[in-house]
């Protein structure tokens, strides 16, 4: 009995070690779902796609920047392949496209920005976001988003999972998930009760599987968004703000993942004015690993 | 007056338009037998969307069979169309677009395990028809506080655009004027209003109506970057669920539901042989199952595919000219180079006309679909359709070859697992299906001892059993 629990401990343990680790599991849950019960889902062959996508833009840039720093490089020093993992995910389940080299393009994209575009040894972009952006707005009808492929019993899994992975996790960024669901979904809630709508139809858009990925796994990366928990509330309600306004002015399509993009650089401006101590996936990163890639 | 006008409805109140008309299906060496299409739906409203960008043009149909003077049409729209932007369409073309896209049944015969041989065979269903009629205008609305924004006659019918400071009002002037609102619509025309919306309201006008029984589809042309098609008036009545077909058709690719779940419905599927003589049940049987197992809140796609070509084809393919009857903007001159004749079952040359059309099916009321439905034109050309197939044993000794005996016993797990799959699409029971086809000569008992050739199984049955009874 002693023996069962210590062991349990020692995976919970073991998983909890790296905040990732609990994003990972959760995710590849979804993934499996979207496989599983959806006639347009991911499927194993765009995940392998995406990752290898997102696998070889981590490689490029991690051992090109190991190059730049010494002259006798440990070149796979601060290689992450957990966020390459992550990005993958994130890309398959919310990507959609006519070819297999998209969901590669994607991730390639998402994860080459997040060594390309930095400010002040912080990216700026989450890799999964910008890189479906960058397809939508380049490909045109070639790449979209389908938000309503869910049903029900996924989607209430899909939260609960999301929900789970976030709090047992040490990055502890509920709060951004809270201040931008609430927002975002207050304002649909105000917006139909002026209407006179019934509230079936709020719920009913929110309940769309791109809207939890985004909310649970997406603006929730603390490696993009602000490191102080006030600007960051702030950064969140504004995100949810422009989203909400996609869906009832201009038809924006793919509203909540444009508007984070949109907003991104807002980030590191708001980390200017109000610093606060960075995040690192691992507590113990060892010291010469300064830049942390991930 | 702006050109472009939001989402127009279908749906709504009161249906349109009965119909008719035979698609022809001539035969190719396929395997076509019959279709299933909207006819087995009473009331459906059938709506065909070009879109090209934001421009966008809708035909909306529905088999409204009660005299045409009780015949109304409400849809929100969200700008003033002119004149020019509203036609009405030949019936016929929707009912070509509906048996070209319907979910089919095709057939293959077994061919002789000692002596390959194989047959294929054609058939095809005809189609039925009905209509319905009548309106006249009106004024006295400035006290009620509605505004006649324009006023058009259009082939029978009289069309109003309508716009409104509130509900009551609007609603009071429409009662009064012949318009059956359904009670509870009160809330759902005000959210419209609130948000900007007119209203495109049309009627029968007796004196311009030939007393047909059939009415046509109302066309308009607009031009919205929201790709919607508002159906909340249509579940105001809850009575019971609405019937909607969606035929979208676009230069990219296939159309889904970007607000709800999109799903292919099951295809490609061995059914017992028995499904030939009740094609229209099994389909609708199984449409029914697979919407309780969604919950009903899924959008059903039947049909995706390029509109060149067909395989097999339940119809030709639609001709240029209907296609720009449709609206389909981007054919080049719009010159009618004849129907496509020779049913082009083969992928298309590049220079042909370049349509993609992708057939929706919905049965929905405001508890499962709160929400107008909004679409999304993706770049998937991947064809799809709704195919179930019938295979044909073949019949004779099956010991008078080493492979016919091994046959025969693939018959009987094959039969089985043609009940099987019957049971799981339609909700069926399994055993009812294995009784009927034990019965009809599908078992084991029937392939052991069977020494004389029979092509035709249902020997089987009593002789009097299709005496008066006709096919069904």
């Amino acid at each position: 009995m002693n023996a069962s629990l210590a062991s349990a401990r020692s995976v919970f343990a073991l998983i909890n070690a790296d905040a990732r680790h609990w994003q990972i599991i959760a995710l590849a849950g979804l993934f499996l779902t979207s496989w599983m019960t959806s006639s347009f889902g991911a499927t194993p062959l765009t995940f392998t796609a995406a990752f290898l996508g997102a696998i070889t833009a981590q490689f490029l840039g991690t051992t090109l920047l190991n190059a730049f720093k010494s002259p006798r490089p440990d070149w796979l020093d601060g290689f992450e392949w957990k966020s390459a993992l992550i990005t993958t995910f994130g890309t398959t389940i919310l990507l959609r496209a006519t070819d297999l080299w998209i969901w590669f393009a994607a991730a390639f994209v998402g994860i080459s920005l997040k060594f390309l575009i930095r400010w002040r040894g912080k990216h700026i972009f989450n890799p999964a976001n910008i890189g479906i952006v960058v397809m939508l707005i380049w490909l045109g009808k070639s790449a979209w988003v389908s938000p309503g492929q869910w049903g029900q019993a996924p989607l209430v899994a899909g939260w609960a999972l999301g929900l789970a992975a976030l709090t047992l996790s040490s990055a502890k960024r509920l709060d951004i998930a809270f201040a931008f669901i609430g927002t975002f979904g207050g304002i649909l809630i105000l917006r139909a009760l002026w209407l006179g709508d019934p509230m079936a139809i709020p719920l009913h858009q929110l309940s769309t599987g791109s809207l939890l990925i985004f909310t649970m796994f997406m603006i929730t990366d603390p490696r993009s968004t602000p490191d102080r928990r006030a600007t960051r509330i702030f950064f969140a309600m504004c995100v949810a703000t422009l989203a909400a306004w996609y869906i009832i002015g201009p038809n924006q399509r793919a509203a909540p993942l444009m508007a984070l993009a949109l907003l991104s650089p807002l980030s590191p401006v708001l980390d200017f004015l109000f610093p606060a101590k960075r995040f690192q996936w691992r507590e113990t990163t060892s010291p010469k690993s300064q830049f942390s890639p991930a | 007056m702006s050109r472009s006008l939001k989402s127009l409805a279908a749906a709504l109140v009161l249906p349109l338009l009965g119909t008719a008309l035979a698609a022809p299906a001539s035969a190719f060496c396929g395997f076509y037998v019959a279709k299933a299409d909207t006819k087995l739906f009473n009331d459906a409203s059938k709506v065909a969307i070009v879109r090209d960008g934001p421009r966008t043009v809708v035909t909306m149909a529905s088999d409204y069979r009660g005299t045409p003077k009780e015949f109304a049409m409400v849809v929100p729209v969200t700008e003033v169309p002119e004149r020019e932007q509203i036609n009405v369409a030949n019936p016929a073309v929707i009912e070509h677009l509906d048996a070209y896209t319907s979910p089919r049944l095709v057939e293959y015969y077994d061919e002789n395990p000692c002596d390959r041989r194989m047959y294929e065979r054609m058939m095809s269903a005809p189609v039925s028809a009905s209509g319905g009629f009548a309106n006249d205008a009106a004024t006295e609305a400035k006290s009620l506080g509605v505004t006649i924004e324009a006023e058009y006659e259009v082939g029978e019918y009289d069309i109003l655009i309508l716009s409104a400071k509130e509900s009551n009002g609007l609603i009071k002037w429409l009662t009064g004027n012949g318009y059956k609102i359904p009670k509870g619509a009160d809330a759902t025309v005000n959210a419209y209003l609130k948000r900007g919306m007119k209203f495109f309201v049309a009627k029968v006008n007796l004196e311009r109506h030939d007393g047909s029984a059939m009415l046509r589809p109302i066309q308009i042309a607009y031009e919205d970057e929201d790709f919607m098609l508002p159906i909340r008036l249509g579940t105001v009545n809850a009575e019971s669920k609405q019937e909607l077909f969606i035929f979208a058709l676009t230069r990219t690719g296939r159309v889904e539901t970007k607000n709800y779940r999109t799903v292919k419905l099951p295809s490609d599927m061995d059914v017992p042989i028995f499904i030939k003589d009740e094609f229209g049940d099994f389909y609708r049987d199984m449409f029914r199952h697979q919407v309780k197992k969604e919950g009903g809140k899924a959008v059903f796609m039947e049909y995706a595919w390029d509109m060149n070509w067909c395989d097999p084809c339940a119809a030709d393919p639609l001709t240029p000219s209907e296609l720009k009857e449709l609206g389909v903007m981007w054919m080049a001159g719009g010159q009618d180079t004849g129907p496509m004749r020779g049913r082009p079952v083969m992928p298309p040359q590049p220079e042909a006309a370049d349509v993609f059309v992708t057939r929706l099916h919905l049965s929905y009321d405001a508890q499962s679909f709160p929400e107008d439905l909004e679409f999304i034109v993706t770049g998937d050309r991947e064809n799809y359709q709704g195919r179930y197939v019938l295979r044909h044993p073949w019949r004779g000794n099956y010991k008078q070859c080493e492979e016919a005996g091994d046959y025969a016993n693939e018959l009987v797990k094959r039969w089985d697992q043609e009940a099987v799959t019957l049971a799981r699409l339609t909700g069926r029971d399994v055993n009812a299906i294995r009784g009927k086809m034990r019965m009809l000569g599908y078992s084991a008992e029937s392939v052991r001892g069977v020494k004389k050739k029979t092509e035709k199984p249902e020997a089987t049955q009593p002789w009097w059993k299709n005496l008066w009874s006709g096919d069904r």
